[in-house]
């Protein structure tokens, strides 16, 4: 029992006492989904048919011949409904809910896709939501509470610490221990205590589980190269899980590099070494931390990414040297946004163009036999304020103003 | 105040906290315990406190490390965390304050803090360093027992007590596990939820109460929701010590030192 939960160093429980029935009961819970396979079929008869999966594997022909090297592949989590892959675990922890007889949800989210997610979820298997959400995420992210609210979900702005992800996560804790009897935490990535960051990974690997079939289909070999965003992990734990044992498929992890390695601006654990082992939230991994052990401040463009610990599995497969972790900054994600708009016809979420960035950084060194799978994790449109901003549009600035005014002459 | 007065006579130093506790036990009809969120709002405040509670006969202090991700904390608690790190406490500071008072104050001094403050610095270390500045135990409400057992086996080396917490949810078979690894007392958590809200102290507490002073070996102090005379008069009796926390905290807040001072001889008055 003592090591159940860890992924070499990483992971474990480290929670107040009171939770112990509520994890006690959703560890013996996870267990007996995985061993059912009927659970398994449910939840892609879900997926299947409310949220549109198999999402595709989309053939970037226009980037692949602007770059001239490896052919590359978009896997399109942002056609999910809902947007992003969030869709996939809350539609998983969902029906585990349900099982366990609970009646109501609570999440943590940053950039606001899987509060979108969670709400969606609730409003459909009929269950009761509350939101925790940073601040300054729902001031960066207000489309998403929009909706959030309009699909019947509380949302409350968390003011304390840095009001970002992290301080989302630890009050839905605080929620959760009053309120453990019949509420389910659909914690949203791979991270927390055993066993949310394998059984969020459990629910992920669908993605890799598709990209595989898919792949096999359209070239009849493995990608050479897989790159996932991480902000805590879960779609690349998704994307990655199907391909751990193949060791010929390199897999490459893209951190938030914010305004640089020395700007202090950043949410790179690992990509800057800046990392370093501790506990908080209820579990153990790298956290960009002072020497006393205090959170420090993180920053990145894209509020999804924004968090200062990681996935202790990608912790542990990092020291395995299985996943390379590379950064990319605010600054080239948005021309990576813009290329793949004008080269595809397709609109990416800033947290996902973090992989497309460094992707785009290393088609150089590949070769035409190269395959390269980018995993899109979520749909842009939520950002269109952001992206609006990043790209300084004039015309769009302009609109807001009008906007503005016809709402202050009513 | 006959407490003061008996604890003068004796050093503490040497004294386990559990053999000191069960000594009380025949002059005293419950022990208090206090706390302190360390440099909030500043330590001079901490250092007025500490002298009230000398006064008053507050038999065991808690002294809590600021933490940037307090999460067994309420709103009250988690502010003063915040606040305290944004004026720069560090826990170098912590331990200075922490090493002055044990030296000076007759009182049992106790660290509350979170599991990461001591990862950072070593866990042995941090219990190592604490056994050496006069402190007696430890509360870390994130050091889940199956989990931590570099902590544990540290507590036990170095002579300090790890505080084990159990709620009233814990099951008698994890009642008995926490059993085998108590030392000093345990800290029985009244209800659910994080600190600084009221308890009702109902039927179902006591029945609880019961059942933790009947399977635990060691004394037992109740937490959580302890904001007045009448909940200690409840816990006479049932508990060995009752822990007041986040109350202080609010009274200090709004009717400050001299309301801190009121509360106390209310809830210290020998009836």
């Amino acid at each position: 029992m003592h090591k159940e939960g860890y992924f070499g160093q990483y992971g474990g429980i480290f929670i107040p006492e009171i939770l112990y029935p509520a994890f006690q009961n959703l560890i013996e819970e996870y267990h007996k989904i995985k061993e059912d396979e009927s659970f398994w079929n449910e939840f892609l008869h879900i997926l299947q048919n409310f949220s549109g999966r198999p999402t595709p594997l989309t053939y970037a022909s226009k980037l692949t011949e602007h770059f001239g090297k490896a052919k590359i592949y978009i896997k399109r989590e942002d056609l999910n409904h809902s947007g992003a892959h969030k869709i996939n675990n809350v539609i998983g922890q969902g029906l585990l809910t349900k099982r366990m007889g609970k009646t109501r949800v609570i999440a943590e989210t940053g950039a606001g896709q899987h509060g979108v997610a969670t709400a969606i979820m609730a409003a459909k298997m009929g269950l009761k939501a509350t939101i925790y959400m940073g601040a300054v995420d729902v001031e960066r992210q207000y489309p998403n509470v929009f909706w959030m609210k309009q699909l019947g979900a509380e949302v409350v702005a968390v003011e304390s610490g840095q009001a970002t992800l992290k301080d989302a996560i630890n009050e839905a804790m605080r929620d959760w221990v009053s309120s453990f009897e019949d509420t389910h935490y659909a914690l949203g990535t791979a991270c927390g205590a055993y066993p949310f960051p394998e059984m969020v990974t459990y629910f992920q690997s669908v993605i890799g589980k598709e990209v595989k079939q898919q792949i096999l289909t359209a070239e009849g070999r493995l990608p050479s190269r897989i790159y996932a965003c991480v902000g805590g992990g879960s779609n690349a734990m998704g994307v990655f899980h199907e391909f751990l044992p193949s060791t010929e498929v390199e897999l490459v992890g893209v951190e938030a590099g914010g305004k640089g390695e020395e700007s202090g601006q950043h949410a790179a654990r690992i990509a800057f070494k800046q990392a370093k082992v501790g506990v908080a939230q209820g579990y153990k991994t790298l956290f960009l931390q002072d020497h006393e052990g205090q959170m420090q401040e993180t920053h990145s463009i894209a509020a999804g990414l924004d968090y200062v610990g990681v996935s202790p599995i990608l912790a542990d497969l990092h020291e395995q040297n299985r996943v390379r972790f590379e950064a990319a900054l605010d600054h080239e994600v948005i021309e990576a946004v813009k290329l793949i708009i004008k080269q595809e016809g397709i609109i990416p979420a800033f947290e996902s163009s973090h992989a497309f960035a460094r992707a785009f950084a290393e088609i150089p060194n590949t070769s035409k036999d190269d395959i390269v799978v980018i995993n899109l994790s979520g749909r842009g449109d939520k950002d269109i304020f952001n992206i609006a901003e990043g790209l300084q549009d004039d015309e769009w600035k302009t609109f807001i103003a009008r906007r503005h005014q016809q709402y202050q002459a009513r | 105040m006959t407490n003061g007065r008996l604890l003068s006579q004796e050093d503490i130093s040497n004294i386990k906290l559990a053999d000191l506790i069960e000594s009380k036990k025949s002059t005293k009809r419950i022990q208090i315990m206090t706390h302190q969120i360390l440099g909030y709002p500043d330590f001079e405040t901490n250092y007025e406190m500490i002298k009230l509670f000398a006064k008053y006969g507050v038999d065991y202090v808690e002294l809590q490390i600021p933490f940037s991700e307090p999460i067994a904390d309420g709103p009250v608690f988690l502010k003063a965390n915040q606040d305290a790190l944004k004026n720069g406490v560090t826990v170098e500071q912590c331990f200075a304050f922490a090493e002055k008072v044990a030296a000076e104050f007759n009182i049992p001094f106790l660290f509350m803090t979170y599991y990461n403050i001591l990862y950072a610095q070593g866990v042995e270390a941090f219990v190592k360093r604490s056994k050496e500045i006069g402190i007696k135990g430890l509360i870390v409400p994130d050091a889940y027992p199956e989990g931590s057992a570099e902590y544990f086996e540290a507590c036990q080396k170095h002579g300090v007590d790890a505080i084990v917490l159990t709620t009233p949810y814990t099951t008698p078979e994890r009642m008995e596990y926490l059993n085998s690894l108590a030392s000093g007392f345990v800290y029985c958590v009244a209800r659910k939820g994080v600190t600084g809200s009221k308890t009702k102290f109902d039927d179902a507490t006591t029945e609880y109460i019961a059942n933790c002073r009947a399977s635990l070996d060691v004394p037992i102090g109740v937490g959580f929701g302890i904001q007045e005379r009448e909940d200690i008069d409840y816990l006479a009796g049932k508990s060995d010590i009752a822990i007041v926390g986040s109350e202080l905290l609010k009274v200090l807040e709004r009717d400050g030192l001299a309301g801190v001072e009121r509360l106390l001889a209310e809830l210290t008055e020998e009836k």
